[in-house]
């Protein structure tokens, strides 16, 4: 008998012989949020990440600051241009001299302030990562109110990775003192701004 | 969260502000302290319980040892029912809290009620994304599983993220003596894999070490400089020696928080992001998978992604919550499921229910066995109130004497975010080990005793005053003495002057 059909028949042979019907579970989406983009920048900053503010007239503005001193840029945001380009054959670990990462989300989550990152939206998945830091563009119109809603999106079943980011990487593994940039990028910085 | 009083007071920290503020405001999320805290004392490290064998493992002993430790005890006892109130401030922010518990506990005994339907759905749809799936009996099994996949890739250094599973399979000592390097990536894990140490909890696997214990271990295996004890600068250094051996690596691997049987996906929660570079860095990824942690739908998972770190830290949200559906590119993807006991524990009657456990360590973080005495003191792989229900399934004997380190208050219960009937398996362990003659004497001749007393009532009543004026009049010696454990590193309570049942009888039983 393989392994697997072993297990398999120890789970049918000891399986509790209880009636327990699967439960559906609500949406909990009765008190929405009156402006979502700002529930979303409360929790995001929380969460140790910041909401930029787009400037009126150039909306990038903030984020163009931000790469000023950038000696390495690489985004995959066709908004935002740098000077390392996503090749094909590109490997992983080629991306650990990015100072800065950019990226879009596929949308965000109010209730947490998270941003979902596929594996499309990040083009090498280590763009999320190896980057010292991340910016990231979010289409305001692209906030859900909770986690709920954000797993009824269709993400899920077409990536083959995709990731929630809630603040930038963090650890306050010693004596509980908060560090941001524990292996994964320092900081996390979200721009709304409408998809083109 | 200023408003909560302090443990222990003197270990608020005036000096300069450590740690993170927005606006002004302290940041507290991740496992971050919602107060600055700071030990004042320089002491060493207490070590973990002493392991002798197949006997059975001294609690009692270790934590001993840990409570002579003051000032790690008062750092540990502090920092974690500081989580434990982050994670009431939470529980109190969402008015479907409850709901969301009852949900997942129903979810959770729907799945293991059909498990092996769920995880032929989950196979069938892990496969049809490209990934390999292997089952594994037991650790053994897994171990020889993972060797087999590194060796036909020719990898000899492999990068993971934690993984409790891996911790019971005695999985990085087996990897070493096949001569592959394991790397870990969570900085509490990576320092306690520097330090020969296991995990002491399962979320916060350093969480007993001050440090200065972090500097003693970093300037001996980093070459860090031992005399500089900033968090900032050891944070740093972990992250700066261990970002070659990622982006060097040949294989890397994770553990499996969910898997979700109906698109075949594996969830994984970090603060850091070390899983992600783990799976994404390296060209091979692996998934050490138990199999209780599948969940029939997306729709489910919500419910767990909500509660798992607000339970866990009193964090909204891990900082990373990823689904790795299939293998990217050029990548390669393996999940071994593993059973190593799991199905066993299924026809357990009494004890099934601790399958639901989603790992979350609320139920440590809220013990007053578990804040005092450290993780290592139960000397098993799980520890603390899910661990003494867990750890006797793997070995009755060796583990026979941890359900007895607990005060059965019922705590670890009432913040389960699954629900598990944590303290009544614990007294149900009890009662297997005094059928199974696995009671030490002393505790025998006690609970012979205590029965005879508590199987008559008129015996009881006659009693307890008598015991209760006792206590109010006996000198210390006697109350605080060897035998009496219940007296050792506490203060008994002042006894009331009147029982329950005299006070009733006294001013509510003349009503009727």
């Amino acid at each position: 008998m393989s392994s697997r059909d072993e297990v398999m028949a120890s789970i049918r042979a000891h399986r509790p012989k209880l009636v327990r019907p699967e439960p559906s579970v609500p949406l909990f989406d009765g008190a929405t949020p009156a402006n979502l983009l700002e529930a979303f920048g409360q929790q995001l900053a929380r969460m140790g990440g910041e909401l930029l503010k787009p400037d009126p007239v150039d909306p990038l503005a903030p984020v163009r600051d931000k790469l000023l001193g950038a000696k390495v840029v690489c985004s995959n945001a066709p908004e935002v241009p740098g000077n390392k380009a996503l090749v094909p054959g590109m490997k992983p670990a080629d991306l650990a001299d990015v100072d800065y990462g950019v990226v879009r989300a596929s949308f965000g989550v109010a209730e947490t302030g998270s941003v979902c990152l596929t594996d499309a939206n990040l083009g090498v998945n280590t763009l999320g990562y190896l980057p010292q830091r991340l910016i990231v563009l979010l289409d305001p119109a692209e906030i859900v109110i909770n986690i709920h809603h954000a797993y009824r999106r269709p993400e899920w079943r077409q990536a083959r990775y995709a990731v929630f980011h809630t603040g930038p990487s963090a650890t306050a593994d010693i004596e509980g003192v908060l560090i941001h940039g524990a292996q994964g990028v320092r900081s996390l910085s979200v721009l709304p701004l409408a998809r083109q | 969260m200023s408003e909560n009083p302090l443990l222990h007071r003197d270990l608020l920290d005036s000096g300069p502000p450590e740690g993170m503020t927005r606006g002004g405001k302290r940041l507290d999320h991740a496992e971050g302290t919602s107060t600055p805290l700071r030990p004042k004392v320089r002491e060493p490290q207490p070590r973990g319980a002493r392991i002798r064998g197949n006997r059975p493992v001294d609690q009692s002993e270790a934590a001993n040892r840990f409570i002579a430790a003051p000032e790690h005890e008062k750092m540990h006892d502090e920092r974690l029912w500081d989580l434990r109130q982050k994670r009431d401030r939470e529980m109190h922010g969402i008015p479907e809290w409850e709901e969301l518990r009852d949900l997942a506990s129903a979810i959770k005994e729907h799945t293991l009620t059909h498990l092996d339907a769920y995880l032929e759905q989950f196979e069938t749809n892990a496969r049809a994304n490209g990934v390999q799936v292997h089952w594994a009996r037991d650790a053994g099994e897994h171990n020889r599983i993972v060797l087999a996949i590194l060796e036909s890739h020719g990898a000899k250094r492999l990068i993971k993220s934690k993984s409790m599973l891996t911790e019971e399979c005695d999985f990085r000592p087996f990897m070493a003596e096949h001569g592959i390097e394991i790397i870990e990536t969570d900085l509490g894990e990576r320092i306690q894999q520097l330090d020969d140490e296991a995990p002491s909890h399962v979320v916060v696997p350093a969480v007993h070490k001050l440090r200065a214990d972090v500097a003693q271990v970093f300037a001996e295996k980093l070459g860090s400089d031992p005399d500089t004890e900033d968090v900032h600068y050891l944070a740093e250094t972990q992250r700066e020696a261990t970002r070659p051996l990622i982006t060097s690596a040949d294989a890397g691997m994770t553990g499996c928080n969910f898997a979700v049987a109906e698109t075949g996906a594996v969830v994984v929660c970090t603060n850091e992001g070390n899983a992600d570079l783990s799976a994404n860095t390296p060209p091979l990824h692996i998934v050490s998978a138990g199999i209780e942690k599948v969940i029939p739908r997306l729709d489910h998972l919500a419910v767990f992604v909500r509660l798992l770190s607000r339970s866990a830290l009193g964090s909204p949200m891990t900082q990373y919550t990823s689904h790795f559906r299939g293998p990217r590119a050029g990548g390669e993807m393996h999940v071994v499921l593993v059973d190593n006991g799991r199905s066993e524990r299924l026809g357990m009657e009494k004890f099934w229910p601790s399958l639901k456990c989603i790992r979350c360590g609320a139920c440590m973080n809220t013990c007053p066995v578990f804040r005092r005495s450290g993780g290592l003191s139960y000397g098993a792989t799980y520890a603390g109130p899910i661990g003494i229900i867990l750890d006797p399934t793997f070995n009755a004997h060796k583990y026979s004497k941890l359900p007895f380190s607990s005060t059965l208050n019922g705590s670890c219960s009432n913040v389960c975010p699954v629900k598990i009937n944590i303290h009544e398996q614990i007294a149900d362990w009890r009662k297997v080990m005094s059928e199974t003659h696995e009671l030490p004497l002393m505790k025998k001749a006690m609970m012979k005793a205590a029965g005879a007393l508590l199987a008559s009532p008129a015996l009881y009543r006659a009693a307890l005053p008598l015991a209760d004026s006792a206590l109010r009049h006996l000198p210390r010696f006697i109350i605080y003495n060897r035998l009496n454990a219940w007296g050792r590193g506490r203060e008994v309570p002042h006894a009331p002057k009147q029982t329950f049942h005299q006070w009733y009888k006294e001013n509510r039983g003349r009503e009727k």
